[in-house]
Order: C-alpha cells, then sequence, then structure tokens
C-alpha cells in the first residue's frame, strides 16, 4: 500500500466535533477512522476512581456518529485510553455505551477489545529485577509503592493494535494507549514508514489543534505515503500553516524535536515541513531510531484520603488584613475539638485565597484586594472524618475573632446553601516509571469478539 | 526575593508577553511544566533568541529552582523557545497542587524584558 488516509475525529472522543467535518472527512475515503479517549491532564482521581471525565452523552454522541462513519465505509474503528484512564473499570464502562450505540444503530462488527490494566505482581518482579527507572523527579519504585496503588496502567504501543488488525477487528476498544499508536499502528499494519508515521499521529492524535483556529474538538486528515505525509483540517473554516504544525509540535512537550514512544526516539531535527496550498502542508525527513530494550510507561496512583471543601467569600477589610492570624486561630481550634478522635497527622486543612495567592505564591509586598474568595479543604481517611474537620474549620472560619474585627456577626460570605461539598475519594500520582520488557504485548491481551 | 527581580537589573526593552503571540504553560505529564514562547515572526525570534535573556539562571531564579533543573530550547521552525521545569511541589493533582493542568504558571515569565 503507497498511501494511507487516517481520519482523526477529535483530541478526545466526548469533546464534541462538527458533523460537517465529520462527513467531509468521510467523503475523503480514509482507511481508518479513530480518536483518542484519554489523558493523564485532569489529574489522578480518574485513574484511581475509576471513573470517566467524558460523560455518557457526550461520548455517546461523538462515538454514534463517527462509528456510524467507520461501519459505512467498512474501515477500521480505533479508539485509545478508553475512558480517561484506561483501566479495567474505564474500558468496561466504555464499552457499554459501545454495546448501547452498536444495538440502537444496528451495527455488526468484528470487536477488539484491549486491556491495559496490569498486575501487580508482575510489577514487582520487574523493580525486584531492577528494569523499572522514573520518569522525572519521582522515588525509584519498591514492592512496596505498588503494593499501595490503587491501580497500575501501562500505556501500549503499536503492537497490541497491529494484532488486533491482523485478527480482522472492525472496531478496536484500548485501555491505556500511547496517543500516537492510535494511528500509528494502521501504518505499521500496512508497512509504511514508522518515523513519518510516529510524527503525523502525534500530531492528529489531538484532532485540528494544530489548525488555524485551533480546535481539539475537531476533525482533521493525515495522508501518509512512502517519503511524507500531508495534513488537512476537515473543517473547511480551518487553515493549516507550517507555523501552525511546528507550534503544535512543541505542544506538552518537554522537547519539540524528539519524542520517545516504546519503539524507539521519533527524531524531528530533519523534518521538514512546507505549505501545499493555504489549507494543507506536506512533512518529511522524520525518522524513528530506535533506542534498544523496548519499555512501557507505568501510570499508577495511590488514595490519599476522602476531601471535603467549602467556597466562601470575604470583603471586610480588616478580615482581609488578618486572614493568617484567623487561619491560625482555626487551625489551632479544630486540632483541640478533634482532639481524641484524630490526631494532627490523620487529617490535612488546607486555606487557599483566591485573589491572593490562590494560583501561585505572590513575591513582595501587594496591595490588599477588595474581595478574596476561600476554599477550604479537609482530607482525612473517611468521608465522615473530612466532612467532620470542614464543618469545625467552615464554623470556626465563619466566627473566627482577630484584633480589631468590626463585622463580627460573620467572617464569610457563602455562595451556596449547604455550604460544604464532598469531594470523594482523593488521590495522587506515585508511579510515573518506565519498566523494560522483553515482549510489550505480552502484556496487553487483545480480546476478539463478534457483534450483532 | 522582591518582585523587582523578574526585571533584569539595568534591562530596557519590551516586556515578553508582549512581544510572544502565544505566551503559555501546560503539564508534560504529571511532573513536568512546560511554557511555550511563540513569537510571531521570524525577525522576533531572533531577537529574543540573540537577546540571551532567556537562561536558565533567570528561570530558576523565578521559579525558586537551580538552573540546572531549568531545561530550555530554541525550536526555529515554530519560532518559539520551550522552557520546561519539574514540579518541584506536588505532583499533577496530589493533595495541595493548585494548578491541576499546570495552565496558569506562565505569569512569572511576563514581566521579562527583551531588549
Amino acid at each position: 500500500m503507497d498511501e494511507v488516509r487516517i481520519l482523526s475525529v477529535t483530541g478526545n472522543l466526548g469533546y464534541g466535533f462538527p458533523e460537517k467535518s465529520l462527513l467531509e472527512g468521510a467523503s475523503r475515503n480514509p482507511h481508518m477512522i479513530g480518536a483518542d479517549n484519554g489523558s493523564s491532564d485532569p489529574g489522578p482521581y480518574y485513574l484511581g476512581s475509576g471513573q470517566h471525565l467524558t460523560k455518557r452523552e457526550q461520548v455517546r454522541r461523538d462515538l454514534g456518529l463517527s462509528l456510524a462513519a467507520a461501519r459505512r465505509l467498512g474501515v477500521p474503528y480505533v479508539i485509545g485510553t478508553a475512558g480517561t484512564a484506561g483501566g479495567r473499570p474505564h474500558l468496561d464502562g466504555f464499552l457499554d455505551i459501545l454495546d448501547e450505540v452498536s444495538k440502537r444503530d444496528g451495527h455488526r462488527y468484528r470487536l477488539a477489545t484491549i486491556q491495559a490494566e496490569l498486575d501487580k505482581e508482575l510489577v514487582k518482579k520487574a523493580v525486584r529485577e531492577g528494569r523499572v527507572r522514573p520518569l522525572g523527579p519521582l522515588p525509584e519504585l519498591t514492592e512496596q509503592m505498588v503494593d499501595e496503588s490503587a491501580r497500575i496502567v501501562g500505556q501500549m504501543g503499536t503492537g497490541p493494535f497491529v494484532n488486533a488488525l491482523e485478527a480482522g477487528a472492525d472496531v478496536i476498544i484500548a485501555g491505556r494507549a500511547c496517543d500516537t499508536a492510535i494511528y500509528a499502528s494502521f501504518a505499521a499494519y500496512k508497512g509504511l514508514d514508522m518515523g513519518l508515521a510516529f510524527h503525523m499521529a502525534k500530531i492528529i492524535e489531538c484532532g485540528a489543534q494544530c489548525a488555524i483556529p485551533l480546535a481539539a474538538n475537531d476533525c482533521i486528515l493525515g495522508t501518509l505515503r512512502r517519503d511524507h505525509f500531508e495534513l488537512e483540517p476537515m473543517n473547511l473554516d480551518m487553515r493549516l500553516t507550517p507555523t501552525s504544525v511546528a507550534a503544535h509540535m512543541m505542544y506538552e512537550q518537554p522537547d519539540p524535536h524528539h519524542f520517545f514512544e516504546p519503539e524507539g526516539m521519533v527524531d524531528l531535527e530533519r523534518s521538514h515541513i512546507v505549505s501545499l496550498d493555504p489549507r494543507r502542508v506536506k512533512v518529511t525527513g522524520s525518522r524513528l531510531v530506535s533506542t534498544g530494550k523496548p519499555t512501557i510507561k507505568l501510570e499508577g496512583v495511590k488514595l490519599r484520603g476522602y476531601r471535603t471543601i467549602t467556597i466562601a467569600g470575604m470583603t471586610d477589610p480588616r478580615l482581609i488584613r488578618s486572614v493568617d492570624e484567623v487561619e491560625k486561630r482555626v487551625r489551632d481550634g479544630v486540632a483541640r475539638l478533634v482532639q481524641g478522635t484524630l490526631r494532627p497527622e490523620d487529617y490535612e486543612l488546607r486555606f487557599i485565597y483566591y485573589g491572593c495567592d490562590g494560583v501561585r505564591p505572590i513575591r513582595g509586598a501587594v496591595a490588599h484586594p477588595h474581595e478574596v474568595g476561600i476554599v477550604i479543604e479537609a482530607i482525612a481517611a473517611t468521608q465522615q472524618a473530612a466532612n467532620t474537620v470542614l464543618s469545625l474549620a467552615r464554623s470556626s472560619f465563619l466566627h473566627g475573632y482577630f484584633d480589631g474585627r468590626k463585622a463580627t456577626a460573620g467572617n464569610l460570605a457563602f455562595p451556596f446553601s449547604p455550604s460544604d461539598f464532598e469531594g470523594g475519594p482523593v488521590y495522587e500520582f506515585t508511579i510515573y516509571h518506565v519498566m523494560e520488557v522483553d515482549d510489550p504485548d505480552a502484556l496487553f491481551p487483545v480480546d476478539i469478539r463478534e457483534v450483532a | 526575593m522582591d518582585a523587582d527581580t523578574r526585571i533584569l537589573p539595568n534591562a530596557r526593552g519590551e516586556r515578553l508577553y508582549d512581544l510572544a503571540e502565544v505566551l503559555r504553560s501546560k503539564n508534560a505529564g504529571p511532573l513536568l511544566i512546560t511554557f511555550d514562547v511563540i513569537l510571531p515572526d521570524a525577525a522576533t525570534y531572533r531577537r529574543v533568541v540573540e537577546s540571551e535573556v532567556l537562561t536558565p539562571e533567570l528561570i530558576g531564579r523565578l521559579y525558586d529552582l537551580p538552573p540546572a533543573d531549568v531545561q530550555i530550547m530554541a525550536f526555529e521552525a515554530a519560532n518559539a523557545i520551550k522552557i520546561t521545569i519539574p514540579r518541584t511541589g506536588p505532583t499533577s493533582g496530589a493533595p495541595g497542587d493548585r494548578d491541576v493542568y499546570g495552565a496558569q504558571q506562565h505569569v512569572p515569565l511576563i514581566d521579562i524584558l527583551i531588549p
């Protein structure tokens, strides 16, 4: 095959793409249609809890339209990192929506599902054998950290997708996957150049984010040939320039010239982007360089407790100047009131002052703003304990004394009743490591079944 | 450290915020924050690069990091400069983090003056 046309419908299935763009894309007779459905960006909660960031109705809409387009054309439909984090409950939740849509629309196809949740014993064995190393500023992985994690996923590369395509899958729903693998696997399956394929996949996995105006929730077509690829946004009001595409190559990447995949390093030092017309670009020169033994990126999170918060505003000028004093009294008061039930190390209490330094610490003297928003956060081992700590902190802050206080009826303006909100379980990324493996595909079993 | 250290001692020039077409921060995974400074054209890009104002020492001062932790790369194809730093506090979304996506961490860069 000398030309492969791949349609990426959106940067995240559920964000909502224009139907017109999808129809335009389908009219180009793509050989494959796909979308990413996950990311670690929304934080550790999704991997830990099994919840999805995109809601059922959103996914149902995008999935319904794009799956129908793929089935009409009779081409593979591929989803990576199903259900936001790509663990077992995420994949199962996504498959439930797929089942609903398929029954509704009467689709028949061969379905491949690929699990990405990893067995803890397998990861512990790799730790014992010294095959795991941290990515960036995290401690070395220990067996204890593995045991303490709520869930661990591995990011699959192209191999498991290729296995599914070779098994004749019409629809592939994968757990945690490298974003590029969704699209690059089709090029691997057809035997095209993988340096170009990975580069093209890296761009189109974000939908039309590389276009002007940029939009992650729109469709883009990638056409891969033997020695180059072309890109074209499927929204006819959008265009691409070499600069817009190059700028996108920086996005969320520490190094715009190189990125790493389980298959090796993609070297863009000699990539060259030229304009074909006002809406299309052509890219040459991207290369895949082998980096030795294959590695799989691991993501894992640990449960830190349960969260309750309250949100309020403050506007009294003396109060705004005295929040440090009030906060200290509240902390001391809460510690005193829970004595005998909770030790200081059993809960976390935080005060965020929006309008002062809620997002970033400010250096030097700052003028006092006329209003300050406050978020009080309690985290404890149970939801009930967090509720109690937050409730005590909230009432103590509301009625807290400070020198020179004039507004003695209350310190906080609450916008809501009830004032307190349960945030549920709180997680933290503790595993963001790479694991060397002999056979990366063996970690991601492909399950095939017929849907009728 | 006071607010004045953001601006170089004897520097004159234009603010990076005014020169750049895009000046943004974002997670590069849950452990790193990456900044993109995209200039509108090749001439402005050369002006910023050749000024040699953006150094690991300056970025380190602005973000309380040792210069060795700051990675700066010029990216001519996009008329852009990329700066990447580690998250030194909680990882993305962990208790105590204030910016899960890392999307509002660029502000210390905006007052840097480019001659």
